[in-house]
């Protein structure tokens, strides 16, 4: 018999009042609503899927940024601060190194069933998501934390100087919910741009709207020219097999690079030389390159990898197959909302951003952290936005919260002049827009201009469209964000006129020295691109 | 995509409408899983290793359905294929201990 709890249909206009309300279901939703706990805030996490299950870590096996402390931890982040194009900082990636590690430690004594080495020590620097996501559920709640499952938030509640609080919807039956709170966190994740990735149709960079409507900035937005290979048609981005693969053409005949010799290491070197195939047409690989000791490790250690493999029948380290580069957007690009305090303020008082809804330059500059960077930065933000947050919530106890409004604008009010949207082929378009090779690993002014020119009309129209409502208004939502995210990412890649980590212009192939700074976009019905070095002096100046 | 909900081997629980991400199942009169928002599963294989009687059964094509069918997924074996291959057994997590992705990190290098 199915059981009677589910069959309860939330109420419309349920209220909840908390300290902390954390938007999202992945790891930086998770340590944020941990560490809020910890700080003794009540908490509320509120995700649009099932927190253990939500977004691009519970299907992946992700690796960590794990530096132990001592001696080799200044040199760690040197090296890898020589990665980052330039726009990284020492500082945060120092103390971000630091937190994850006390984070991963928490997770040794709490029982997480981490692999051991030959020696008996455990191997902490790889989380396999599923696991990883289930457990970390089970200590949230565990800490106290009331969890809505399929409770998308639509949009914040605030009044001119703050955030404090949130309204959005129950998927079951559509009924709006309002939960009011001391301080919000942003763990949305980036955003996948409606492409079928690994747990990527929830990512649909609804924090950078809400964000941006509260006044908040974003930065780092033209570091999106992120791909990563799968098998043709599936959602298996996961590159880590393809480094011991040779790629081949349509033809059957390896692909070979200006120096003749073939393309191989797709996660390397080979993968630009793809990208240029794919353009000219279909590209198949094989993993022939791994010994058969590497074939167990992979088939036992990336078991998400082979799933599709199995159910196609074939073998990848024998049989020649079809790939694509996947766009990955803000998931493992690296642009987001932009962090102003070290407890991850937005600079909107009551506004926290943790995770990929946060720009992640501040660690991994303008390259992609996927993978192991994203995952540490997911742990250490989390965690300090979950704190900031408390913090912020205990000073403001007591005030009135009558003066709260909703600031969520486009697809919610407004509008009604213009014709009803059709939201599915304005997906299509966006996405079209942004995921092709020739419009996002490589950008030239021409693609950019018109591309601009089809995201201003699909915002306009959205917005002069009549509001959306019940449950419609979470796809109404999910595609004015997309939207939003796009007009940002071509604004920022527009003025950034030279190619620097995984931003490439055809038309200015090198990087340019004087535009070693990064960018701010804000906005949103008038989105402007200034560059951060420019922004100080104008704030010094005025 | 999921395309396969095995009517024989669902025990009716709940648990894959419950935990799928993106809330592409509904239920009949009688509790059983209905694939009612096919084109919005994300295929990410977790509904599967969730399920305790290894009921169902997720397609490799993202965009849209195969119409592989229950007979074809039994006679290929692959109704828990990736629970196995992980260590999950009945919808209950194991298996990260003898994760040997350590080597492959290594190698990878």
């Amino acid at each position: 018999m199915a059981s009677r709890r589910k069959e309860q249909s939330p109420e419309e206009g349920r209220l909840i009042e908390t300290d902390v309300l954390v938007v999202g279901g992945g790891p930086a939703a998770g340590w944020a609503a941990l560490s809020a706990a910890e700080a003794g805030a009540r908490v509320v996490l509120a995700d649009k899927g099932y927190h253990g299950t939500s977004g691009a870590t519970a299907p992946s096996n992700t690796g960590t940024w794990c530096v132990p402390p001592g001696e080799g931890r200044a040199a760690s982040v040197e090296q890898r601060f020589k990665r980052t194009a330039g726009l990284a900082d020492r500082r945060w990636m120092l103390r971000a190194a630091d937190q994850a590690y006390e984070n991963l430690q928490k997770l040794v004594e709490w029982g997480y069933p981490f692999p051991s080495e030959e020696d008996g020590s455990l191997y902490i620097a790889n989380l396999r998501g599923p696991d990883y996501m289930r457990f970390l559920r089970q200590r949230v709640q565990k800490a106290g934390v009331t969890i809505l499952d399929h409770h998308p938030i639509l949009e914040l509640l605030g009044d001119d100087n703050h955030v404090a609080g949130a309204a959005g919807l129950a998927r079951r039956n559509g009924a709006s919910f309002q939960v009011l709170a001391g301080a919000v966190v942003l763990a949305t994740g980036g955003c996948a741009f409606f492409e079928r990735i690994l747990g990527g149709t929830g990512l649909t960079g609804d924090g950078y709207l809400f964000a941006a409507e509260a006044g908040a900035s974003l930065s780092g937005m033209e570091f999106t020219g992120k791909y990563t290979l799968a098998p043709h048609g599936s959602s298996l981005n996961k590159g880590l097999p393809f480094r011991w693969a040779t790629f081949y053409g349509a033809n059957g005949e390896v692909l070979r690079n200006a120096r003749g010799e073939p393309v191989t290491n797709g996660i390397g070197g080979g993968e630009r030389q793809v990208a240029e195939a794919l353009l000219a047409g279909p590209v198949h690989a094989r993993l022939d390159l791994a010994e058969p000791a590497m074939q167990d490790w992979l088939r036992r250690g990336q078991p998400n990898c082979f799933q599709p493999y199995e159910r196609m029948g074939i073998n990848p380290f024998t049989d020649l197959f079809r790939v694509d580069l996947k766009y990955e957007g803000t998931v493992r690009g690296t642009g987001g909302i932009r962090i102003v305090s070290s407890d991850c303020g937005t600079g909107i008082a009551g506004l926290y951003a943790a995770g990929d809804a946060a720009s992640r330059e501040n660690v991994t500059g303008g390259i992609s952290g996927g993978g192991a960077i994203n995952a540490s930065w997911a742990i250490a933000s989390g965690w300090w936005a979950g704190h900031g947050a408390a913090r912020h919530a205990h000073r403001r106890q007591g005030r009135d919260g009558s003066r709260l409004r909703p600031l969520g604008t486009t697809a919610l009010r407004g509008g009604t002049a213009g014709p009803a949207v059709d939201l599915a082929a304005a997906a299509r378009t966006v996405h079209d827009e942004i995921a092709p090779l020739d419009k996002s690993y490589w950008r030239t002014s021409a693609t950019l201009e018109a591309s601009e020119r089809t995201l201003e009309d699909i915002w306009s129209r959205l917005n002069r469209a009549p509001p959306a409502t019940g449950i419609e208004r979470l796809q109404a939502r999910e595609v004015a964000a997309v939207t939003a995210s796009a007009r940002w990412t071509v604004a920022a890649a527009t003025l950034r006129t030279e190619s620097r980590g995984v931003h490439r212009r055809r038309d200015f192939p090198g990087e340019s020295e004087v535009q070693a700074s990064r960018i701010i976009v804000s906005g949103l019905d008038r989105v402007t691109a200034v560059r951060e070095t420019l922004a100080l002096e104008t704030a010094q100046e005025g | 995509m999921i395309e396969v909900v095995s009517a024989d081997r669902c025990i009716r629980c709940d648990i894959c409408e419950r935990i799928c991400p993106a809330f592409v199942f509904d239920r009949d009169e009688t509790g059983l899983p209905v694939i009612a928002r096919q084109d919005d599963c994300q295929t990410c294989f977790l509904c599967e290793i969730y399920c305790p009687t290894d009921a169902l059964y997720v397609a490799e094509q993202a965009d849209g359905p195969t119409g592989i069918t229950e007979p074809d997924v039994l006679e290929r074996d692959l109704f828990g294929a990736y629970a196995r291959a992980l260590g999950w057994n009945r919808g209950r997590a194991g298996g990260t201990r003898n994760d040997p992705t350590r080597h492959i990190r290594v190698a990878q290098v």
